[in-house]
């Protein structure tokens, strides 16, 4: 009986972090880029500093109709925005945020993240051919291509702090690491990190989205609440690389006064690096397809095997 | 339940939980949202003109034979997790065997680069 308790109470607070985490990154990113843009973001909402913006933005959503293309694919129009939201929520169990802070310990955590999290992709690939339109359709086909060449360094990038630890549970990998993996496993760290901002198509790598272009891709023709489901799975996908880029490269939990304020130094950490999510999205330029396409064949996946090689070195010797 | 898989229970917990969300989430949104369809609310969108033809278009995918690549190296990345856990261990002859294993895979895409495949055309 205790037992069923705790999962239901793990449950539900990963449920909770995963409704709340997002929407902070969110209403950063409104208050980050205006200030970066010199302009003020929303100051309206909630009173102050405009703090209550997405709330507001999720009751309006709530109350839009449902409108579904009569061209469309039906079925999988409507299921798409569910397949690209879940996965998210179901990888939010195994991000460990302190030691046995943990939805659920597995493992196999990290190969558990990564398989759960490319499922995410395919409720976009759903929605850019269920429209039936054609920006959606080119977008889908970017989006597709895109993961396609970044699933491996990221994949790749992922692997190699699991080979120094010599375990796949991410909890293992924390306790394993040393700071000097900063500067071993930095290659990575940058391999993993660019190659997710592409896995998530955030900016530079928003070709697939590009709004000026192909008027939002797979996106063109949701509405209300559906598309308020994709924005959702966008930020969760933030909260969640950033999670995983500070649990296998930036040591987790460790830090000083660890023991009391282990989880302080993972959400921080975690905090940190999706800032720079929302940095990089302001600093850089969209890249072109072809762009794309030679960084991640020509730079990441060259750098990506060349760190597995020095990891590898490294660990046996 | 118990045993291995016992572990897995919150993963089964937290599956059910959101699929019981997300239908939660469209039920309030079928309660909260007006309902006034029209035939030109519900013609697809094509910057605002008469959309020409169907949505399912045929186009020239230039970079179909990333999909290729893909494949190769996939088979590769699923082999290296199991194997990441256990090389410490054995020691430098496994090492080489998977040196070797990627090293193949390697040839290809340099292959694939000198080819030209990997620029635009």
């Amino acid at each position: 009986m205790a037992e069923w308790v705790e999962v239901v109470l793990r449950v539900l607070v990963v449920i909770a972090a995963f409704l709340v985490l997002p929407l902070l990154v969110g209403q950063t990113e409104h208050k980050a880029m205006a200030h970066m843009q010199s302009r003020v973001g929303p100051m309206y909402a909630g009173g102050f500093h405009g703090w209550a913006q997405l709330v507001a933005d999720g009751v309006k959503f709530a109350q839009k109709e449902d409108v579904v293309p009569a061209a469309a694919d039906r079925t999988v129009f409507k299921l798409a925005p569910a397949v690209a939201l879940l996965p998210y929520l179901v990888a939010f169990v195994a991000i460990p945020v302190g030691p046995g802070l943990v939805g659920q310990d597995l493992d196999l955590g990290l190969f558990f993240v990564l398989a759960v999290m490319s499922v995410g992709v395919l409720g976009s690939l759903m929605g850019g051919w269920a429209s039936a339109n054609k920006y959606s359709l080119l977008g889908g086909m970017r989006i597709a291509a895109q993961l396609m060449a970044y699933e491996l360094p990221f994949v790749l990038a992922a692997v190699s702090p699991a080979m120094a630890a010599g375990t796949l549970s991410l909890t293992g990998i924390v306790e394993a690491w040393q700071w000097w993996w900063l500067l071993w496993q930095l290659p990575a760290m940058v391999v993993f990190f660019v190659a997710g901002l592409a896995e998530l198509r955030r900016p530079p790598f928003d070709m697939p989205v590009a709004d000026s272009e192909i008027v939002f891709g797979p996106y063109t023709e949701y509405t209300g609440l559906r598309f308020a489901l994709f924005l959702l799975a966008e930020y969760a996908g933030i909260v969640l690389l950033s999670a995983l880029t500070a649990v296998l490269f930036l040591g987790g939990w460790q830090g000083p006064f660890e023991g009391a304020l282990g989880w302080l130094w993972t959400l921080v950490k975690t905090g940190v690096v999706a800032f720079v999510v929302i940095w990089a999205r302001v600093a850089y330029p969209r890249l072109r397809e072809d762009q794309l396409q030679s960084l991640a064949w020509k730079v990441l996946v060259p750098v990506a095997l060349a760190q597995l090689a020095l990891t590898t070195v490294v660990a046996v010797a | 339940m118990d045993g291995y898989y016992a572990s897995y229970a919150p993963v089964l917990a937290i599956v059910v939980a959101g699929v019981g969300l997300v239908a939660s989430i469209f039920a309030a949104n079928r309660l909260l949202a007006p309902r006034r369809q029209s035939p030109e609310k519900l013609l697809t969108y094509e910057s605002g003109v008469d959309p020409i033809g169907e949505g399912w278009a045929q186009i020239h995918l230039r970079y179909y034979v990333f999909a290729y690549l893909y494949v190769i190296f996939a088979v590769d990345a699923v082999f290296l997790f199991p194997w990441a856990t256990v090389f410490a261990g054995l020691g430098w002859t496994v090492v080489g065997e998977m040196a070797v294993f990627i090293g193949f895979i390697a040839v290809g895409l340099l292959y694939a680069w000198r080819k030209g495949v990997l620029t635009w055309t």
